[in-house]
């Protein structure tokens, strides 16, 4: 199954709380490989950083994922991992979860523009 | 001339061709990654627009996301781990393409539904139009980030490429250029000074010989003072009427 997905299409993985998951799972973009591992991971405040750390890393480094989501407040645990993380692909995006409103101002990528416009045209 | 960060070349009219030809060449390039840099950033600044654009989209869509989730659960009672654990195989894949932009290979990625529903059977027994309802935001949700994501890509590539861009820009029009005017400033005064030795020579040479020529006239001169005839030794066609006026 990895071999085919890495022929064909590539998966989006998801790391957030239990609700992102569960909608997103729903959405028709879960899957488990032949080693039983899945491509999405549930955070829950119990779920320790280094947890999500090693989750994180260990998505990046699956070649037949090409996009990991992630939510707000989980990537603000982990910071410093996306923050290293400058490769295209596969590209992180920072989503909304359901009890933390969008804040464009801590997004990683928003934060690099930061230094060529001026931020009112970012938050806007 | 200063003389201090020039390419060490021996001054010639051979060298000072192959550096004349050189700076076009630069000057040509510089023009070019200029243009490429310009078009890059055009690109840029588009895609950021519209990376911002959706950014705030998204809050929106997976804000209706949520909030249908929530009525889907008031409505099938908590489904999470049953969802959790029948997990098999992805329904939505992503495809990329490449597209280019002035050299630069941006992935574009699209999705596109692969195999049948997981969950076709959930909310079966009530919920469903809820359920329904919840698969079609979060599959619109996902199509939106799969967007945002693409645009994202190219961002990262293209801040990248820009950069790099900037740089050989930069490192052409402060560094290889000035490097090459002096170092054509340089060959030119060396060949002037050359040029000026050589004339200089010249005029030695001539002086020289007046020198010497003044000598000889003095010398003949003495000769006839003492009563000498040179004529004989004289060359036939010179003039020998001269004689005549004493």
């Amino acid at each position: 199954m990895a071999l085919h997905a890495a022929v064909k299409g590539k998966l989006i993985s998801v790391i957030g709380d239990e609700d992102t998951c569960v909608g997103f799972l729903l959405g028709g973009i879960g899957e488990i490989n032949k080693n039983r591992h899945p491509n999405f991971m549930v955070v829950d405040k119990n779920t320790p950083v280094s947890e999500i750390e090693e989750c994180f890393k260990r998505f990046v480094k699956r070649d037949d994922i090409d996009i990991i989501l992630i939510n707000q407040n989980v990537a603000e645990l982990v910071r410093h991992v996306i923050d290293a993380h400058t490769a295209p692909v596969p590209s992180v995006l920072e989503i909304p979860s359901k009890d933390h409103p969008y804040d464009a101002s801590k997004d990683s990528i928003l934060r690099r523009a930061k230094g060529m416009f001026n931020p009112e045209d970012l938050v806007r | 001339m200063s003389g201090k960060d020039r390419l060490a070349i021996f001054p010639s009219r051979g060298a000072q061709m192959l550096m004349k030809g050189r700076l076009a060449g630069a000057q040509k390039g510089h023009g070019l990654l200029k243009k490429k840099a310009d078009a890059l950033q055009v690109r840029f600044r588009l895609i950021l627009s519209k990376i911002i654009e959706t950014k705030t989209l998204m809050g929106e869509v997976m804000k209706e996301a949520a909030f249908s989730l929530a009525e889907a659960k008031f409505t099938t009672g908590d489904f999470n781990q049953v969802v959790l654990q029948n997990v098999t195989k992805a329904q939505i894949k992503i495809r990329s393409k490449k597209d280019n932009v002035a050299g630069v290979t941006l992935p574009i990625f699209e999705s596109y539904q692969d195999g049948s529903d997981t969950y076709e059977l959930a909310g079966l027994a009530r919920g469903g139009q809820q359920l329904a309802k919840l698969k079609k935001n979060f599959q619109s949700a996902v199509k939106l980030l799969v967007e945002l994501a693409s645009l994202q890509t190219s961002f990262v590539t293209l801040d990248e490429v820009i950069k790099i861009t900037n740089r050989r820009v930069n490192a052409i029009e402060h560094v290889i250029i000035p490097r090459l005017e002096r170092t054509l400033a340089y060959i030119i005064s060396e060949l002037d000074e050359l040029e000026r030795e050589e004339f200089y020579r010249l005029k030695k040479i001539q002086d020289k010989k007046k020198i010497i020529k003044d000598k000889a006239e003095a010398k003949k001169a003495a000769l006839r003072a003492a009563g000498q005839d040179l004529r004989d030794s004289a060359n036939l066609l010179d003039e020998g009427d001269e004689d005549l006026l004493f």
